[in-house]
């Protein structure tokens, strides 16, 4: 347990665990919505946000919380319009982002793109202790929204007129999504990095549902296995020389890949149980 | 248009109408959909609304609950002018879908449950919510599939879980769109049977049908769009529904037709 006695190290586990359950707990509803990617997005305009607080020399955790949170808002009210031309909005928005952070970080006094790498693939050493309480206050609301919100949430990701037509309010709900999926990026940006923040925000939901056949059941085995493997990638690059994101990613898809293969045989006999269980039933008897 | 007044809403005559709908226009995008629609729904009245495919039948629907906003026309739910309408928990709705599923698993059970936030705001399920559900679910026949992934069901099943949440709800007006497309004859049987039981104590019920099938004995109202416009409110027609209508697809539900439920003999 040597690795727990660095200050450093204290603080990049803190934040290891904070990404390890916030990343897969707005995940769930955005892959349940089929909009993983859209994590990716607000990454890459985050890196305006982290560039901006390099040349305005104020803190760029906060900064990139601010500028995701606008690009979040952005990219859901291209979602909600649903133009076809919303895809290339995004787009724009993306590369807008990308583009803008690598120019605003060069007019930084001292800055150049190499400022940019831990923040695009994560770095154990970097997280700084203001670092850690700017973590820890956006991941409690994280988890607030996407804890105690689930029911609703899971409704208006499951089907959103529906929704509506239970008198929930849809639009606010959906920006409370944005808003939430914004201020997980930049918890995670430290630790996982911009570039691989989407990852942890799918790839264990995709594992745990592998082996869940309900919502609350993959939401809560998603946090599980992420925050298994933050911790374990984390660990790791305290002995290799590796941005931690990488091996916290690498870590993550080992165990969908396990699970993928544990699970077939699992699925198989659960189809064949399904379809011996609709026979019995529908033959049953039909009510009057 | 006037509406006739059905059988069964025979309580004395002031009552407002659950759903009025009149000089509705609506477009979509560039497309002029609904071209002044009237739609009376009184209380305990089933009505279908017929028509075939893009006369605007769906859209009709979706307007009523504000999904489509209208250009023009004025809607009242309940005596409530739309604008001002807040009470969600007397409206049951089943959206046209071919799928209850997302992409990640859901049980039937957390599905149908979605139908309770219209009575729980803050989303803590106590027990009289749970019973409901269960109650929903046991009315199409799920309940034993209550804790199944519904990524594992049919095309039938999952339209009995959309109509199972709507039930959920407890609601006295039940609108549905196109509830009985996709779904094999036994499903629809499933279906037909649950909307019975609503019927029978007191739900008003407003569905899109592209044919009646085993409905038609439910039905006390049959209201065909054609091209934005109604072209017909009153008895269900005996073919202009069905087969006269260009597009519809040929689904045969006809042994049906009685009011009898069909027995074990055809599915077993």
């Amino acid at each position: 347990m040597e690795f727990l006695t660095p200050a450093f190290m204290q603080r990049a586990l803190i934040a290891a665990a904070l990404v390890g359950i916030t990343a897969p707990a707005i995940g769930t509803y955005l892959v349940q919505r089929r909009q993983a990617v859209m994590g990716d997005g607000i990454g890459h305009v985050a890196m305006t946000g982290v560039a901006l607080g390099f040349f305005l020399q104020t803190s760029p955790v906060w900064m990139a919380t601010l500028v995701a949170i606008v690009g979040a808002v952005g990219m859901e009210l291209i979602r909600s319009r649903g133009r076809t031309s919303g895809d290339i909005a995004l787009a724009v928005l993306f590369y807008g982002g990308m583009a803008g952070g690598v120019m605003i970080i060069n007019m930084a006094p001292g800055g150049s793109t190499a400022n940019l790498i831990s923040y695009m693939f994560g770095s154990i050493t970097t997280v700084a202790p203001e670092d850690v309480t700017a973590i820890a206050i956006l991941a409690v609301f994280v988890i607030a929204v996407t804890v105690g919100l689930r029911r609703q949430l899971f409704a208006v990701c499951q089907d959103e007129e529906f929704a509506k037509v239970t008198g929930l309010p849809v639009r606010a709900l959906n920006l409370l999504i944005a808003v939430t999926a914004a201020v997980t990026v930049t918890v995670a940006m430290r630790i996982v990095g911009l570039l691989l923040v989407s990852a942890m925000m799918v790839i264990p939901v995709a594992a745990a549902q592998r082996l869940t056949r309900g919502f609350m059941a993959t939401l809560a085995l998603a946090i599980g296995i992420s925050l298994t493997v933050s911790l374990a990638g984390t660990v790791t690059t305290y002995y290799v020389e590796a941005p931690s994101g990488a091996a916290i990613v690498l870590l993550a898809i080992g165990v969908f890949l396990v699970l993928s293969l544990v699970s077939a045989p699992l699925a198989r006999r659960r189809a064949k149980a399904a379809r011996a269980a609709s026979e019995v039933c529908t033959g049953d008897d039909v009510k009057v | 248009m006037e509406s006739t007044v059905s059988a069964k809403s025979g309580e004395p005559g002031a009552e407002q109408p659950v759903i009025s709908l009149r000089g509705a226009t609506a477009s979509l995008g560039s497309r002029t959909v609904l071209r002044g629609v009237d739609l009376t729904v009184r209380r305990g009245e089933v009505v279908a609304l017929l028509g075939a495919n893009g006369s605007g039948k769906s859209t009709a629907v979706r307007s009523v609950v504000g999904q489509v906003p209208l250009s023009g026309g004025e809607l009242e739910l309940f005596g409530t002018p739309f604008k001002r309408f807040r009470q969600w928990s007397r409206i049951g709705y089943v959206p046209q879908r071919t799928t209850a599923a997302g992409g990640v698993p859901a049980t039937v059970r957390e599905v149908a449950s979605a139908g309770r936030l219209a009575r729980t705001r803050f989303g803590f399920l106590r027990k009289a919510d749970r019973a409901a559900v269960d109650r929903a679910l046991a009315l199409v026949d799920m309940l034993p599939y209550a804790e199944a992934s519904v990524n594992a069901l049919s095309g039938g099943q999952h339209q009995r879980v959309l109509i199972a949440r709507a039930l959920a709800v407890e609601p006295e007006l039940l609108i549905m769109d196109e509830p009985m497309a996709g779904v094999d004859l036994a499903n629809q049987e499933v279906l037909a049977s649950a909307l019975r039981q609503q019927v029978s104590v007191g739900a008003t019920v407003l569905l899109v049908l592209h044919e009646l099938g085993p409905l038609e004995p439910l039905i006390d109202r049959a209201v065909v769009l054609r091209d934005g416009c109604v072209v017909h409110d009153g008895p269900p027609p005996e073919a202009v529904g069905q087969h006269a209508l260009p597009g519809h697809d040929h689904v045969h539900p006809h042994a049906a037709h009685d009011a009898e439920p069909l027995r074990t003999g055809l599915l077993s």
